[in-house]
């Protein structure tokens, strides 16, 4: 039975009656809420902090956000805040560097907060939302023309271990902007189960662009304890929706690696012998996933937004794994990275046809981009789809037995694929570029297979 | 009115959505409930000794054991009446834009607020005498709700008797009594304009009736090739990217059914403000009417409470019923059913229940089948028939459709729209796969299409599927030997397809003219391509190449005419027949 003191309204009880992996059962306790923040101090001192993930008549499972070592049954002291994980947000965090709990570790005090908020967010209503209207230049022409990212959209770049996703997702941070507004993007980021290098290269890349000055980072890396995990993504958010509904920022998230904090996931349900739902991931999964994507986006009446960009790694390059298909179930799109263009040296090796953006339909063309983007961009899908054909039909008969026509679609594939997909690392190309670059391409076509292209447009554009 | 809320019971035990209750001998199984100091919505699902078990409906973060759970004595139930259309609604009908009006843009925890304008003032003109014989279903009284939609006042179901009194035309709140109706007992009924139904029951009819009238939905892949009646169930399931929600949209803004029930059942928020933003400026084709005023919206986003996404469901078809049974046709979208299920196996987890296929529940297809039976063409009470469509969407993980969700809804449904990856990736949209699609009602809508357009089209439509199928097989071999070496006559079927694929199934949903296709349009398309076929192939025979008839201008006006004639110039379309019709090649020009 545990002993309760008091003080200053917390709850404060010594010993438990369990623990296993991240998680601990406390016994005899009263008032204690669901999903409500726990202080757990062991025998040497050392304070961590938990949440409640059960709670019950004088009982409660609580999950720590690190590791449980050191904790005995009899000598560890237990708090219980009375509130639910809270995140001190204001201006200040910019330009500084966190732990994934949110507590600072550039050695600077702590920024001023402004407000308290719960991480866990609150479900934006639905008629609150503004639709996500601006079209993003990132000056990646794959990205700009086929798969045009939005502000306030969420579009996850799929990737496989070894891709350059890093080095994408900096390039798109440093030259991510909308034409013809001068305020830029802000960055907030958030390391899940990441390497120290790969935290350092964001970190490097942001302070040689300047951009550091302006982002938020959020660092739970690979030997932090992985229940950490859960909550990085959390309070990156809170501090991104703070940024952008209170102090009309625009906000563009990065989270790396969405794959272990879904493994972080499945380490708590299984552990509390929950039943699993695919690959032993929880069948709460989807649920989970999209109350992070889903705290992306525009709300009526306030100035700023937030677009995600959340990085994962499929798992054995495969698609199907649940958390890229629960990912894209949620998103509003994808960016789909592929090896064999990889190994080409195409880089961004971005995959023409998987690679989708939901929210372009509703954002390019007249008054918007440019009127003929909408058809240009279909029909470079058409031909690339065509492409693939083509070349899975050369592997059987041989290149010379194709006809004529198809053998102009194979050396399109090629000049489409070195020309317009590849480009320099620090290379931007403006949105008049990119539509250029995909009408040349098309030329090597004959004007008769461009059939989503209407009439007007090949005469204005086609061979000019 | 009167608080029926009294305490049940107390929390034991707070897992999430799940919550435990302890003393409730008097609790109700489907008892709505209220939790806490919050008071959140929540309903019991299990009763075991003194425990009840409640699934709750909003988040239960700061529940402690202890709190008090306060029963309502009743179901989860709707309100229904005027108002209901045009609103938007989250899965346990609380009104969304009235909590945006009341605490903002987020939607906070224990916001009650009632589903319909208690304030507003309705204009009601009643259609029965004292005297009349009146029970449950018939239409006592009208109200224009919307420039679109005259609701007509219902007598709740389970009163049977003889109208005593009814209010003189004039403008009511909905909670004001019409009418008084003096059953064979003597008793006095009064009846106002809104009515409670528990969600999970299904209103009574009289009679479920034959299918036979399409549902005309404009896109031409689906009326012409997979048509679904009025009253019928379609099931249409895709990976992400391959386009069910646009398919959706594109139905609900097109189709000819008289009222919209939209359910975004776990899925993005973006979508419903696609929704909200774009219906209210886009006009209904046959009335030029916003279609905002045809439409009830159910939004409970992916992020939003589990439970209450189980439940929006079951609230989505009560509306739908309720107008059905004012004799309207009504096409309920579920978007995305697999959400629902997995908020179903969500919760059975939580209770502990044995699993069975993929972690779910044995008893989904149960839950499956009485969702999808729900749907139907019948006689109403009111005597007027009334129809449901559903048409339930689908996201089998990994794309994978061997999944229990979609081999289970295959079981009730008898149409089934599957959507492909390989079509989506190559922009071929709507996706809906012509080898994998079917649909059983075929005959049944071809005695529509023959009595109001041809009696060709069952045909034709069956001379199309064969040319589909004549290609698949075909691009088997020319996998395997290269497009040229088939004979000129092959490669007149492989390029009729291609015809068929690019200027008739392919749809583009954001092109004015081609959105949307009226019947006449569909059928005239038809024929000019089987025309163009049958004319290529007597060229060929003839001794023309597949090059001659490629040249020609016919074929690109073909590909062209679905964005380049609009519904309102069909003649045009004849024209270009008559063109086809003596369609001619020059062989080796």
């Amino acid at each position: 039975m545990a002993v309760s003191s008091l003080s200053f309204g917390d709850r404060e009880y010594v010993g438990i009656q369990e623990v296993q992996g991240p998680l601990f059962v406390i016994e005899g306790i009263h008032d204690v809420g669901y999903n409500e923040l726990v202080e757990i101090v062991d025998d040497s001192g050392l304070r961590k902090l938990g949440i409640t993930l059960e709670v019950a008549k004088g009982k409660a499972v609580v999950q720590v956000f690190g590791t449980t070592g050191g904790l005995s049954l009899a000598g560890s002291r237990v708090k219980f805040k009375g509130r639910p994980f809270e995140l001190g947000v204001g201006s200040g965090m910019l330009g500084r560097i966190f732990n994934g709990l949110g507590a600072p570790i550039d050695e600077m005090p702590a920024p001023v907060p402004e407000k308290i908020s719960d991480v866990n967010g609150l479900p934006i209503n639905p008629t609150a939302r503004d639709y996500p209207r601006k079209f993003i230049q990132t000056g990646i022409s794959s990205i700009d023309i086929m798969t045009t990212l939005v502000r306030g959209q969420k579009l996850p770049i799929f990737s496989g271990n070894g891709l350059p996703h890093d080095i994408l997702s900096a390039q798109i941070a440093r030259q991510a902007k909308i034409i013809g507004e001068t305020q830029g993007f802000a960055v907030v980021f958030a390391a899940m189960g990441v390497k120290h290098d790969v935290a350092r290269f964001f970190i490097d890349s942001f302070q040689e662009s300047g951009a550091l000055a302006d982002a938020a980072v959020f660092l739970s890396l690979a030997d932090a304890p992985s229940i950490e995990r859960i909550i990085t993504p959390r309070v990156a958010l809170t501090c991104a929706e703070f940024l952008a509904f209170e102090k009309g920022m625009h906000i563009l998230v990065i989270m790396t690696d969405m794959g272990n904090y879904c493994e972080a996931l499945r380490e708590i349900s299984t552990l509390r012998g929950e039943i699993p739902a695919r690959k032993g991931y929880p069948g709460y999964l989807y649920s989970d996933l999209s109350s992070l994507y889903e705290r992306a986006g525009l709300i009526k009446g306030r100035e700023g937004s937030i677009t995600q960009m959340p990085i994962l790694t499929m798992p054995n390059d495969d698609i199907t794994h649940p958390v890229p298909d629960l990912t894209g179930y949620i998103t509003e799109g994808q960016v789909v990275l592929e090896r064999e263009l990889s190994q080409k040296g195409v880089y961004p090796p971005i995959a023409g046809l998987p690679s989708l953006s939901r929210l372009m339909k509703d954002n390019i063309g007249s008054g918007l981009t440019r009127d003929d983007h909408p058809h240009l961009a279909s029909q470079l899908f058409a031909c690339y789809a065509r492409v693939k054909d083509v070349r899975a039909l050369s592997l059987v008969i041989g290149r010379e037995e194709l006809s004529a026509l198809d053998r102009q679609y194979l050396e399109f594939g090629d000049v489409f694929e070195k020309q317009f997909l590849s480009q320099g690392e620090q290379e931007e190309r403006s949105l008049e570029q990119s539509l250029g670059l995909g009408w040349k391409i098309l030329t090597l076509l004959p004007k008769e297979e461009l059939h989503r292209i209407s009439a007007d447009e090949t005469a204005q554009y086609y061979g000019k | 009115m009167a608080n029926p809320f009294k305490v049940i019971g107390s929390v034991v035990r707070v897992a999430g959505p799940l919550v435990e209750a302890e003393g409730g001998l008097h609790a109700h199984m489907l008892e709505m409930v209220e939790v806490g100091d919050n008071r959140v919505v929540g309903e019991i699902v299990r009763l075991q000794g003194n425990r009840i078990k409640i699934q709750v409906y909003e988040d239960t973060t700061s529940l402690k054991p202890g709190a008090p759970v306060y029963g309502s004595g009743m179901p989860l139930a709707v309100e229904l009446g005027p108002g209901l259309i045009g609103a938007i609604y989250d899965g346990i009908q609380r009104p969304l834009e009235v909590i945006r009006a009341s605490s903002g843009q987020y939607v906070q925890k224990g916001i009650h607020a009632l589903a319909l304008d208690r304030k507003r003032k309705w204009r009601f003109q009643p259609v029965l005498k004292p005297g009349a014989t009146a029970g449950g279903g018939t239409i006592i009284g009208l109200v224009p709700e919307t420039a679109l939609i005259e609701h007509r006042v219902l007598v709740p179901p389970g009163v049977q008797g003889k109208v005593k009194a009814i209010a003189a035309e004039g403008d009511y709140t909905i909670d004001e009594e019409v009418a008084v109706i003096l059953d064979n007992n003597d008793q006095e009924h009064t009846v106002s304009m809104c009515q409670r139904w528990p969600v999970r029951q299904g209103r009574p009819f009289l009679a479920k009736l034959r299918l036979s009238e399409p549902l005309i939905t404009g896109q031409r892949v689906i009326d012409t090739l997979f048509p679904v009646p009025k009253g019928g169930a379609v099931a249409v399931p895709g990976g992400f990217g391959t386009g069910k929600t646009v398919v959706q949209h594109q139905i609900a803004k097109w189709c000819d059914a008289r009222i919209i029930v939209f359910i975004g059942c776990g899925e993005r928020g973006n979508e419903m403000t696609d929704v909200l933003v774009n219906f209210p400026k886009l006009t209904d084709p046959r009335s030029q009417r916003p279609l905002m005023e045809r439409t009830i919206l159910i939004a409970n986003t992916s992020n939003m409470p589990v439970a209450a996404r189980e439940a929006s469901i079951y609230t989505g078809i009560t509306m739908a019923e309720y107008y059905r049974d004012m004799g309207y046709s009504v096409a309920v979208m579920a978007d995305s059913t697999s959400r629902w299920a997995e908020a179903l196996r969500e919760l059975s987890g939580r209770m502990e229940e044995l699993p069975a296929d993929e972690g779910f529940p044995a008893y989904l297809p149960t839950r499956l089948a009485e969702f999808y039976e729900r749907a139907g063409s019948v006689n109403t009470l009111s005597g007027k028939p009334g129809s449901i469509t559903i048409i339930g969407s689908i996201s089998p993980p990994g794309g994978d459709f061997s999944e229990p969700v979609t081999q289970h809804s295959k079981r009730y449904v008898r149409c089934f729209w599957s959507l492909d990856r390989d079509l989506a990736n190559a922009r071929h949209y709507p996706a809906v796969s012509w080898t994998d699609s079917y649909s059983e009602y075929l005959s049944d809508v071809a005695v529509w299409w023959d009595g109001n357009f041809d009696p060709q089209w069952l045909s034709m439509r069956n001379r199309i599927i064969e040319l589909l199928q004549q290609e698949a097989r075909l691009q088997q071999v020319a996998k395997l030997v290269g497009p040229d070496a088939l004979p000129d006559a092959q490669k007149i079927v492989l390029e009729a397809a291609a015809i068929f694929r690019n200027g008739f199934l392919q749809q583009s949903a954001f092109d004015k003219v081609d959105t949307f296709s009226v019947p006449a349009k569909q059928i005239k398309m038809l024929k000019i391509i089987l025309t163009f076929y049958e004319k290529s192939l007597e060229a060929v025979k003839a001794g023309a190449s597949l090059a001659d008839v490629q040249r020609s201008p016919l074929r690109s006006a073909v590909l062209r005419m679905k964005s380049a004639c609009s519904n309102e110039e069909i003649e045009k379309l004849d024209a270009l027949l008559k063109e086809v019709g003596n369609f001619k090649v020059e062989a080796g020009v």
